[in-house]
């Protein structure tokens, strides 16, 4: 296992690589940016392990937060509620700024 | 709460029993037909026995919500035994002697500023060990696109209301780990034993689409 990239409050970006499949990365989420909650730790790579591909390298997981209203246009809820999950490694970038 | 059963007068017949769900007894689909070879097969060539699937399925349908809630109530008790489960919810599930398939599992913790609530949007993943199979509300798409979208006017519908002060987590359960909430303790507890704290829990409550029962109110 190697050392985490990310590490909790650090901005992130979740791409949209346009890989087909059983991908685990939903659509509202990609492009969005957001901050990392937490590594979760390296799990093998479901897109793979879907196709009966088992056994390659694991690859880190981490939780990213995402605020609501920047996730939804004219969402109504409370200004502070957040969606939280989880995105792979390889789905990632760093969006730079500040980490919070 | 009244707890007498209502007044059994017969101005109904007894005619009417309907099995609760339709009879299975339809054809069978693409699947169902090559999954029955499969397993006949492998029955007849000796790679597995009959009794063998039976208690694989016994064993997936083990869970039950009563795992989670005592947990919980174990938890709201001892907060030592808390801070294990919020570090570490498999190794805590253990600790009462409950095994667990999933490869993580993650504590929410409710508290008076955030209420967590948890949905699948992807399929149906679901804290199967402490919870059992997962209600049909949670893997319908209707609850999966909208309790990321609008969380609110969905507790709502749940009869839950959530304060504008209190902020909302909504955990999408999209990939590797599991999640149960953690309710916070209600008023008027003092002095319940641990079985009696673990009877005001209830499956919903750890999904974060109810709020434990007051004592009174179950």
């Amino acid at each position: 296992m190697s050392e985490p990239k990310y590490g909790p409050g650090d901005r992130v970006q979740i791409l949209d690589i346009g890989k087909p499949g059983h991908v685990r990365t939903p659509t509202y989420a990609r492009h969005k940016i957001g901050v990392i909650e937490r590594y979760c730790g390296d799990f093998e790579n479901p897109e793979d392990k879907a196709y009966g591909r088992w056994g390659g390298a694991p690859i880190a997981l981490y939780r990213v937060r995402l605020m609501q209203s920047d996730l939804w246009p004219g969402y109504t809820g409370a200004p502070n509620d957040v969606l939280e999950l989880e995105i792979y490694d390889h789905w990632l970038a760093p969006a730079g700024g500040e980490a919070v | 709460m009244n707890t007498q059963p209502p007044e059994h007068d017969h101005d109904h017949d007894h005619d009417d029993h309907r099995p609760t769900r339709e009879d299975d007894d339809i054809e069978l689909t693409e699947r169902e037909a090559t999954f029955l070879a499969l397993k006949s097969l492998l029955i007849e060539q000796g790679v597995v026995t009959a009794d063998e699937i039976r208690k694989r399925m016994e064993f997936n349908e083990r869970g039950s919500p009563h795992q989670a809630a005592r947990m919980i109530a174990k938890a709201w008790l001892d907060p030592d035994y808390k801070v294990r489960m919020i570090d570490d919810t498999k190794a805590a599930a253990a600790e009462l002697g409950i095994e667990t398939t999933e490869a993580k599992l993650v504590t929410l913790e409710n508290t008076p500023e955030r209420h967590n609530i948890v949905v699948c949007t992807l399929c149906s993943c679901y804290p199967r060990s402490l919870l059992g199979e997962p209600p049909s509300f949670y893997v319908s798409k209707a609850y999966r696109s909208r309790a990321v979208r609008e969380p609110r006017q969905v507790l709502k519908e749940f009869g839950v209301d959530i304060p504008e002060r209190v902020d909302i987590a909504v955990h999408d359960s999209n990939a590797d780990l599991r999640y149960v909430v953690m309710p916070m303790r209600p008023a008027g507890t003092d002095g319940m034993s641990e079985a009696e704290l673990a009877d005001l829990i209830s499956r919903d409550c750890v999904v974060g689409c109810a709020l434990p029962s007051e004592p009174d109110n179950r």
